[in-house]
């Protein structure tokens, strides 16, 4: 989609694949050291940098040049979270009763 | 009065139904007009099967007793008069049908985004519906159109995996007119088309295809988790194995409270344009109509659970989804506000598909009242699973929705077919469906309110009088749905060769000829006027100058 | 007034033989397809979506249960699964690089790892059904999952009709995946089919940006599925 520069883009890409080789690693890694409840945590935090590297410049949103992918991307994940969210109001609460 | 012109037209110039004969070049065709039309007798097809399923339901209403049918079947017939109604012929209706036909027009462009996609999306529709037949042919459903757990996945014996998995198949068509309309509606406005000229057809549209975008693949994925778990006895959703009912309702729901407003919505945008040409005023508050339609897109999906505030989730989640569910009434309302307001001080002509928006807008605010009342956690605990609730989504969908749909094909068949309608049968036909209707859906909210249960075939002797009305306006609902069908059949042979604009309508579909060529427009067209310019449009009639057609 | 929007006539200046009749031009084209492919995704994500909705429910409700049955499934494949996806994601921005700057045997090069990637991803994951198979942890009749102790608590056993369920999302979840990488792999033959024959420019590879598209969308599915389901509970 962008053909400004020619060759830096491969410079990114490597770049951006050796980020999400080295995250791969530090889940896998941090998997099995004590965190207690931080383990999920630290596991979503960083797949969703990995998967945000991916979209971003692999999928070249970074470089749109209109706002409406960027809208539908962030409408869906609204969306998605909506459904996991007001399910856990149900799930979250019924202990409370 | 009558707003039809009286000029002729050549009946005979190329247009998009003359252009080619033969079954071929329909099958295979890529033309969005050729593909709606493709629609319309595939809907109209599976109307008639879901008005049957109704018919029988009614006919074995008219007695307390249990004496038409088995039990069984009783049970099979409410799920497939909701399954068809609903699936086959409410989600497609308006977006598959006059979507697909004036998307393009309105817009100004040549076809839709994706020619190709559409046509598959047509094709879906028909495997699914092939499925569908073929799955009531041998046997049926007998869950209810909700198909809830543990019923469904353990302990029927009826063909839950081949109903869903139609369900499946014609979901796919609605998402991929969903994206269709989406991309034609940001890609292929002609230049000039800005999004506040855009008519509020499209707006509808627009926020139609957002819902069936994001909500479809829910149910999607749901009906194939009830498949494998039926199949393969898994456990998702089954108490004994540790699963939770509840969650499959959570996840049915997600989707099917939004597609609701997906069967809404559509009409509510033909109810829009009906309006404005039949007061010849522009629309009052066009941003808010326009956004409120976005809004209860946006809105209808955070909503779900108060289908479910018996089925045992906390009461916590039950106080917000009742809040929730007030607030999605609020962009409705707005609507109808807007209507009433483009109302005052126009020049109202009564002609048939203003008569469907003003039925329109009568029965879809009774309809929407009785819906906050479900609202309300205290009613609905009395009114859930009763007539109460059948009659308020009856209101909305037959009362609301079906009347849109109907007010547009009348509004757009001079466009769509070439010919006018016979004006005093149609007057006729409308006003014996809104009599029909009120009497047929009218005593359910009072049979709901005594406490007469849904999806029972038997029911107290002191209900049937109530019962024995509504079978009553059934068969006078059903002649007259019959009456368009058989006028506008009629008209394609013997009806007078309409004009471009017979009723000097506001909008570039009516800029071209009736019916339109192929690629729809002679020259792009370049749009420098806003929507709904009436005053412009009537000033030449006002003045005393003749039109010039 | 522009010549090249009229109906039925075509002008040179616009006009590729990929163009399609009812665009106004390759850039509206492009454009579409583009956002079409991006909507498409978004429905998939939703599709995804109810199976994770129903994945955090029981998670919560069954942690224990859940993270004995995680640990029986292997997290070193499970990585090396991720790297595969990783660099197969690698190669195809390569090969729409390639396309781009008209390099016909990198973009059919790249476009063949890129499948050979997706098979030893398959492939890995075929050996990982194969061990749940001979384990008996493949829901339904033959299902057994007993004494298993669950991780942190060495005196109680997991409940196996809640590993059972952690199972089912497992086979659910995995093999949608699989699914939409077999989708994959046929889409990206048919490029590979139109790249060979030379099909593709700098002005026309639209294909290979939305397939690329497609690609990703599947490997960030994995790069969430990978942590949920591998990696509940390993550390005790």
């Amino acid at each position: 989609m962008s053909d400004h520069s020619k060759s830096s883009p491969l410079k990114m890409y490597f770049g951006i694949w050796a980020a999400l080789l080295l995250g791969t690693l530090v889940t896998y890694k941090a998997a099995f050291i004590e965190l207690g409840r931080y383990n999920a945590a630290v596991a979503l935090i960083i797949a969703t940098i990995k998967a945000l590297l991916v979209a971003l410049f692999f999928m070249h949103i970074k470089g749109a040049h209109e706002k409406l992918l960027k809208l539908v991307v962030i409408s869906t994940v609204f969306f998605l979270f909506i459904l996991l969210i007001l399910s856990m109001a149900d799930y979250g609460t019924r202990a409370w009763s | 009065m009558s707003m039809a012109t009286t000029t002729i037209q050549p009946v005979e110039r190329e247009n998009y139904l003359n252009k080619e004969y033969g079954a071929l070049s329909w099958l295979f065709t890529t033309d969005h007009k050729r593909i709606a039309l493709l629609y319309l007798m595939s809907i109209t097809f599976f109307f008639f099967i879901g008005g049957f399923f109704a018919l029988l339901i009614r006919l074995e209403l008219l007695t307390p007793a249990g004496d038409l049918v088995q039990p069984d079947t009783y049970n099979k017939l409410f799920t497939m008069h909701g399954m068809v109604m609903i699936f086959f012929f409410l989600i497609p209706s308006i977006p598959a049908v006059l979507g697909n036909f004036l998307v393009p027009l309105m817009i100004g462009a040549k076809d839709l985004a994706f020619p190709r996609v559409n046509l598959l999306s047509w094709y879906l529709y028909i495997i699914g519906g092939l499925m569908m037949l073929h799955c009531m042919l041998t046997g049926g459903v007998d869950t209810g159109w909700t198909f809830y757990t543990p019923f469904s996945t353990a302990f029927t014996n009826t063909k839950i995996v081949e109903a869903g998995l139609a369900i499946f198949v014609t979901g796919f068509s609605s998402i991929l007119t969903g994206l269709n309309f989406v991309v034609t509606i940001h890609r292929m406005r002609a230049p000039g088309m800005t999004w506040s000229r855009l008519p509020l057809f499209i707006w509808a549209h627009y926020a139609t295809s957002i819902i069936q975008i994001l909500g479809t693949p829910v149910i999607a994925i749901t009906v194939v988790l009830v498949a494998v778990e039926r199949t393969l006895h898994l456990g998702i959703f089954d108490p004994k194995l540790g699963g939770d009912p509840l969650l499959f309702q959570h996840l049915f729901w997600f989707y099917s409270h939004p597609a609701v407003y997906i069967m809404i919505l559509p009409s509510m945008g033909v109810v829009t344009e009906i309006i404005a040409c039949f007061a010849r005023k522009r629309i009052f508050g066009y941003s808010f109509v326009a956004f409120s339609s976005i809004a209860i897109a946006v809105f209808g999906f955070l909503v779900w659970a108060h289908h479910m505030f018996v089925a045992g989730i906390s009461i916590y989640a039950a106080l917000v989804f009742s809040l929730l569910s007030y607030a999605v009434a609020v962009p409705s309302a707005i609507k109808v506000f807007n209507w009433t307001a483009t109302l005052y001080k126009g020049s109202i002509h009564y002609d048939a598909p203003m008569l469907y928006a003003f039925g329109f807008i009568g029965l879809f605010t009774v309809g929407g009242l009785t819906g906050l009342f479900l609202a309300a956690l205290g009613i609905d605990v009395h009114v859930t699973d009763t007539y109460f609730v059948i009659a308020h989504f009856h209101y909305i969908m037959v009362g609301g929705a079906l009347m849109g749909y109907l007010g547009g094909l009348h509004f757009w068949w001079p466009k769509i077919s070439g010919r006018l309608y016979p004006e005093s049968w149609a007057r006729l036909a409308a006003l014996i469906v809104f009599l029909g209707f009120n009497l047929t859906f009218f005593p359910q909210f009072i049979l709901g309110y005594l406490g007469m249960p849904r999806r029972y075939f038997q029911y107290p002797q002191e209900f049937q009088v109530l019962n024995v009305l509504s079978t009553a306006g059934a068969t006078v609902l059903g002649v007259g749905y019959l009456l368009p069908m058989i006028y506008f059949l009629w008209s394609m042979r013997y009806g007078k060769p309409a004009p471009d604009n017979p009723w000097n309508a506001a909008g570039l579909e009516w800029q071209t000829t009736s019916p339109p060529t192929t690629f729809n427009f002679e020259e792009e067209p370049i749009v420098t006027w806003e929507a709904y310019n009436y005053d412009e449009l009537d000033a030449p009639r006002k003045q005393g100058v003749p039109i010039a057609r | 007034m522009p010549d090249s929007t009229l109906v039925g006539l075509h002008h040179e200046e616009e006009h590729h033989p990929e163009l399609l009749h009812h665009f106004a031009d390759a850039q509206q084209q492009r454009d579409s397809a583009s956002l079409g492919m991006w909507i498409f995704l978004g429905t998939e994500v939703m599709f995804f979506g109810g199976l994770f909705c129903a994945y955090l429910i029981y998670r919560r409700w069954y942690f224990g249960d859940f993270g004995a049955a995680s640990k029986s499934i292997d997290a070193t494949l499970g990585a090396t699964n991720t790297a595969v996806l990783i660099c197969s994601s690698l190669t195809v921005v390569l090969a729409v690089w390639a396309a781009q700057t008209a390099r016909r045997t990198l973009l059919i090069g790249s476009l063949i790892i890129t499948m050979l990637l997706g098979l030893v991803f398959l492939g890995i994951k075929a050996k990982e059904y194969k061990d749940k198979f001979e384990e008996h942890h493949v829901p339904g009749a033959s299902f057994s999952f007993d004494h298993v102790p669950i991780p942190g608590h060495p005196d109680q056993y997991a409940n196996p009709r809640h590993a059972q369920i952690f199972f089912s999302l497992y086979f659910v979840m995995t093999g949608l995946h699989a699914l939409h990488m077999i989708i994959g792999l046929g889409l990206f033959a048919w490029l590979l089919t139109m790249a060979w024959k030379g099909r593709f420019t700098p002005e026309y590879h639209t294909p290979i940006e939305i397939g690329g598209l497609y690609w990703h969308f599947v490997d960030i599915v994995w790069i969430y599925l990978f942590p949920l389901l591998y990696l509940i509970d390993r550390h005790p």
